[in-house]
Parts: structure tokens; sequence; C-alpha cells
């Protein structure tokens, strides 16, 4: 029987697969007409690749950081550092000039984004020597306020000749292709799966659920703190690497605080500990967004011009949505469970019995009985 | 006081005038024990004697204000009072200038030191299989890279198939799959011993491991203490409240009051000791 399952498990995970490369030949063929959905569903991925790269430290590992766009400002910043053509850099540089360090900087796009994470990974291993030594609250803290530095530090004047200060970088190219965006951020995630279900995987899951207990299975805390600080922040830099790609022209404001809040929405919306939930949250946050524009728009029923339909409303409703998620998925879409195709289909089964259970409880029925237990 | 074991077997654990100090509090004062291979050894006292922080100096989670530790011949920690609490140091034995060995947790572990809980710790949301397997990791020949890349199958491998050897062997195997918070109290207990072998430790620390089980599952677990210590060639030293438990098992047993060793001997010499009776007749009783 387990067997049969599994074996029609892998038949539906590779026709998942075929219909996914599918809609993106599809995407690729059709790219002028679809530049919009497009947009969104590559900016969800890349979302994706930090948002799995944030739950790996924040729901695997236990530590709550909040440093995410500061790494991805690094990974950004150099990858575009790298990748802008050097014909293309006076133009770029024009107010400052370039440092002659940077003037003939170039490289493939992919060995780019490999040191953009690497550098990202490199200033997490500096920045965790003292602020791995705090928990939970303190040491989100405390990584926000590098995160802040971070960004400062690239909107420094002194550095304009390499960051190009408050005028940011443009003409960095983008991705040749569709199937490169999304093959880059299914590769990253892919491998953060696997770290996450390798021994190493288990030792961080030790330390988040018992740091003593862990500790006398001999792990050194610092050091695995470390490790997935580390790891953590190189996929964060490649995420921005990413984002500067997808975006073409970056500055040190697309690095602020709110970046770090986006993605710590997706993971909580997703669940802190499930790698599909925030593969799912980073598609329905980044798109919940844009289908709910049209409460930007002014609307009028039948003559009447309905005075709170105005360009910041869908954030109002955007945010009452996410409070009602949260309030009633408190641990997120997934909780800390992944996506399986047995669990699917529990969920399409339980369909009618859940809808039974919802209208009874509109109805009054049940309500009664909840109250009463709520009392006790 | 010493019995005539102390000479043939080897010295596995040795603290020497270990003190503790907390602020003005001094938790344990010049504790000096040893303890010898293939022994069962008890540490008893009161509650708040400071059995529990005597386990943490050993396995490295206080750093003691002063004393050594040795493990197998070596010193594993070793502390003398430093600047302000030169000063403010309150234990009897007067310290002396000794050199400093600092070890964390997993260091000490990987020496061969392993430990239960008093309050079980165990990994809460993971499943029996996966708690026991962590054990395995430090001892694992690979790196983040080829754990990652699965380039270490048969590490991995032989990781798997010596937890599911101990879960056999512990008759623990038909919950591999169980969720460990989810088991019944004394199979956690049992798991979490299940989980300090799996460090393949020399010595074993038990931390009242029969705490909240009822005479029945004591004297299963005295049985239990018994074969492992024989089966896995182990020290044990552990903390205990039951008395049927302790006198029945322990070679030898050291009594812990206000943090000061009081009386040590055997379990028929501790019966009769005035001193232990005093103890624990004067001050709250929980035996």
């Amino acid at each position: 029987m387990k067997k049969i399952s599994s074996y029609k498990n892998k038949i539906l995970t590779l026709l998942a697969l075929l219909i996914f490369i599918g809609i993106i030949h599809f995407l690729e063929i059709n790219k002028s007409q679809y530049s919009y959905q497009i947009s969104i569903l590559e900016r969800s991925a890349i979302y994706a690749v930090v948002a799995v790269s944030m739950n790996l430290l924040t729901g695997f590992t236990g530590l709550f950081s909040l440093g995410q766009a500061g790494f991805m400002a690094i990974g950004a910043y150099v990858t575009a550092i790298l990748t802008i053509p050097v014909d293309k850099r006076a133009s770029v540089y024009y107010v400052n000039g370039i440092s002659p360090a940077i003037a003939d900087s170039n490289c493939p796009f992919w060995l780019a984004l490999i040191i953009a994470g690497l550098a990202a990974a490199a200033t997490a291993a500096l920045i965790g020597i003292p602020v791995l030594r705090l928990k939970s609250d303190y040491l989100a803290i405390a990584t926000l306020g590098f995160s802040e530095i971070i960004r400062a530090v690239i909107a420094a004047p002194q550095l304009d000749t390499i960051t190009n200060g408050s005028y940011g970088l443009k003409s960095i190219p983008g991705f040749p292709n569709l199937y490169v965006t999304f093959g880059l951020c299914a590769l990253c995630i892919f491998l953060m799966i696997l770290l996450i279900h390798s021994s190493y995987g288990r030792a961080f899951k030790a330390l988040r659920e018992d740091e003593t207990a862990a500790q006398a299975m001999g792990l050194n805390l610092f050091r695995y703190k470390e490790l997935s600080f580390v790891i953590s922040s190189f996929f964060t830099g490649v995420g921005g690497g990413l984002l500067a790609m997808f975006m073409r022209s970056i500055d040190s404001k697309t690095f602020s605080i709110s970046l770090t809040y986006d993605i710590l929405l997706i993971v909580v919306l997703g669940g802190i500990g499930s790698v599909t939930g925030s593969v799912l949250g980073s598609f329905l946050v980044t798109a919940g967004r844009e289908w709910l524009r049209f409460f930007d728009n002014p609307l009028s029923i039948g003559g009447v011009e309905i005075p709170l339909f105005r360009s910041g409303f869908r954030m109002v409703i955007f945010s009452i949505l996410l409070m009602a998620v949260v309030l009633f998925y408190r641990r997120g879409i997934m909780g800390s469970n992944e996506f399986t195709w047995d669990g699917l289909g529990r969920l399409i089964v339980s369909i009618p019995r859940r809808l039974a259970d919802s209208i009874r409880r509109v109805t009054g029925k049940k309500r009664k009985e909840h109250r009463h237990n709520d009392n006790e | 006081m010493t019995t005539n074991k102390d000479n043939a077997a080897a010295n596995v654990l040795h603290m020497q005038d270990i003190t503790m100090q907390f602020g003005g509090v001094v938790a344990v004062n010049g504790l000096s024990l040893d303890v010898n291979e293939g022994e069962i050894v008890a540490l008893i006292g009161p509650n708040g004697a400071g059995k529990t922080t005597a386990f943490n100096c050993v396995t490295g989670i206080y750093e003691p204000t002063y004393g050594q530790v040795g493990f197998m011949g070596e010193t594993i920690l070793s502390n003398t009072p430093k600047g302000k609490m030169q000063k403010t140091y309150l234990g009897d034995t007067s310290p002396h200038p000794i050199p400093v060995v600092r070890n964390t947790p997993d260091v000490i572990t990987k020496k061969g030191i392993a430990r239960t809980f008093q309050n079980i710790r165990l990994f809460g949301q993971l499943s029996v299989f996966d708690n026991v397997l962590i054990a395995k990791h430090m001892r694992a020949r690979q790196n983040v890279f080829s754990a990652t890349l699965r380039l270490n199958h048969q590490e991995e491998a032989r990781m798997r198939g010596e937890t599911m050897a101990l879960l056999k062997e512990q008759k623990l195997d038909h919950l591999k799959d169980e969720i460990a918070s989810s088991l019944p109290y004394g199979l956690q207990r049992r798991l979490e011993i299940a989980r300090a072998l799996a460090t393949q430790p020399r010595l074993l620390l038990l931390d009242e491991p029969a705490a909240g089980m009822n005479p029945q599952e004591t004297q299963e677990l005295t049985d239990f203490i018994n074969e492992i210590r024989d089966s896995y060639h182990l020290t044990v030293f552990m903390i205990e409240h039951h008395m049927d438990l302790v006198m029945q098992i322990s070679d030898r047993i050291y009594v812990l009051d206000f943090g000061k060793l009081i009386a040590h001997g055997t379990p028929a010499e501790i019966q009769n000791n005035e001193r232990v009776i005093e103890a624990y007749l004067g001050v709250s009783d929980d035996a």
C-alpha cells in the first residue's frame, strides 16, 4: 500500500513539475502580453527564496532575526557592481565618478550571485559573533539595528564612488529568460530543503527545541547558531542579488526595514517552520497586494462616490485580511507542516465536512456550545 | 570511609573542592567526591541541597566558582575566584590559585559524560527516532556541504542503523515515528536515557530518574539501570529521592545538605547515620 502511494506521489510531483515548466514556457513565449503577471510571479519567487532562508533561521533554528533587508542590500549591491556592463558605468556613476577599484570588475551573473551570497555570509559571520549571544527579542532588535547600519553605510557619501550614494545603481542587466529566474529560485530553495533534511538540519531543530539538551547531545551552541545564521544570510544575499536583477535599478531605500517586515509577514503567514508555507505565503502576499489594487481606484455606486476608495485603501484591506488570517490560522497557513499530496487529498476530502461545520456555526447551533465551553 | 572497591577500579569522576556561588548564595560548598569505574553512586539530600547544581558543574553548564573536575584522569573543568569574586568568596575551602580549565557542555559530552535532566528535556516536536539520531551527529564524519549534498550516504546510513539498533535494545523501536512530547511520562524518561546512551558515554549522570514514578515503575527502573550499567559498561552517578531505589541500587551514597557533604558510605552506613537522619527529618521531608 505504502509503496503504491509513494509511487503515485512521485508521478504527481513529476506532473506538477511539468505543468510548472509548461506555465513558464508559455509565459516565456508570450512575454510581452503577460509582462505584468510575470513581474508578480518573479517577485514572488525571489521573495520566496528570502522567506525560506529566514524560515531556516527563525522556524528551524529558533533564532528570531530581523536583518534580512541588510543582507539583501549587500547581495544586491555586490551583484549590481559586478554585473553592470562596463561601457554603461560612466552613465551610471555620472555624478560622483567611479572608484577605479571597481571600474572594470565584471563577471557573469551566476558568479556575481555566488559572490553576493558569500559577501552577505561573511558579514553575517562577523555580526554573528556579538549578536548570537542574545536571545529571542533582543536578537531581533540587534539584527534589525545591524541591518539599518548596513543600509546607512551603503548610503554614506564616503562610498559614493562605489555605491553611487543616494542616486542608486541602474542599468543592472536583467535575467536572460524566465527559466533562469525561476530555476535559480527553485535551486536555492531546493538546497535549503536538502539542508533542513540533513543531519545539520536536525541539529538546528534540536537547538530550536531545547538549547540545554542540544548541548548535552554534543552540539556547540555558538557554532551551530553561527552556521545557521551564515547559511541563511548567504541565501538572503543571493535573494538580494536576484531582486537587483529583477528590479534593474536599486538604491538604499529599497532595503529599508519595511522589506524585512514584508518577508517576516510572508514567513508568519505561511507558517513558521514550513518551507512550503513560506513559498505559498510569498506568492499569496505578493499577488494579494496586486489583486487588491481596485480598492485604490475611485468607485461610485449609483452616482455616489464611495469616499473610502482612494489610493492607499488597498493596504488597509490587506492589513485587515492579514489580521483575519493570523486570528483564524494562528500558526499560519501551513503551521509547521509541509505540503504533501496525501495532505492535499485529506484537505479536499474534508472540505464538505468543514463546510457543514461552518454552516452549522453560522446558524448558531454549535455556537452556544462553544460559548459554554469558553466560559468554563 | 573508603570501600574496597575504591582501590580496585579506576577513577572515572573526581570532584575536588567544588564550590558554586551565585551572588551571596553558596549552592555547593567544597564538594569533593569520587566515582569509580562500574559503580552506581547516588547523590542524595533534601530539596535545595545543591545536587543538581553539582551535576551542572560536572557537565559544564555552570562554571564552578572554585574547584576542579577530573574525568578519566583528565582535568575537564577547573576554576578559581577572580576579580570581584576574590573578595566576595564565601566558600569554606580557601581557594588556591589553580590553572583555569574551561570546557563547554558539548565538549564534555564528547569526552564521554552523558546526562538526563530533572525536568525531562526532550526535543519535543521531533520524532522519537530523530531525538536519538541527533546524539549521533557529533561523532559523524561529515561537514555541512557533504551532508546537504548527500555525499555522506554511508555516515547517514551508519547513524540511522545505530539509532535503530539502540531503539530496539531499549524496546522503543515500535514508537520511533511518534512525536516525543506525545509519549507518556514514563516512556519520555526512557527515551531521555536512550538518547543519553546514544552519545556513547563512559559515565551516565541521571538527575532524579524515578521522579513521578509509582513503586512498580521504580522497581522496573532499578532493574533497568543495573541492566544498562552492565550491557553498556557504564558508570552511573545519580541524584534520587526514592530511598528504596537508592538503597537497593547504589554501591555508595554521598549525602549533601545546604551545599555541603555531610555523609558518605554504603547504603547500610547511610541508613544509620545520625546526621543524615537529622538532615532529612529536621528539614522539609520529601524522601
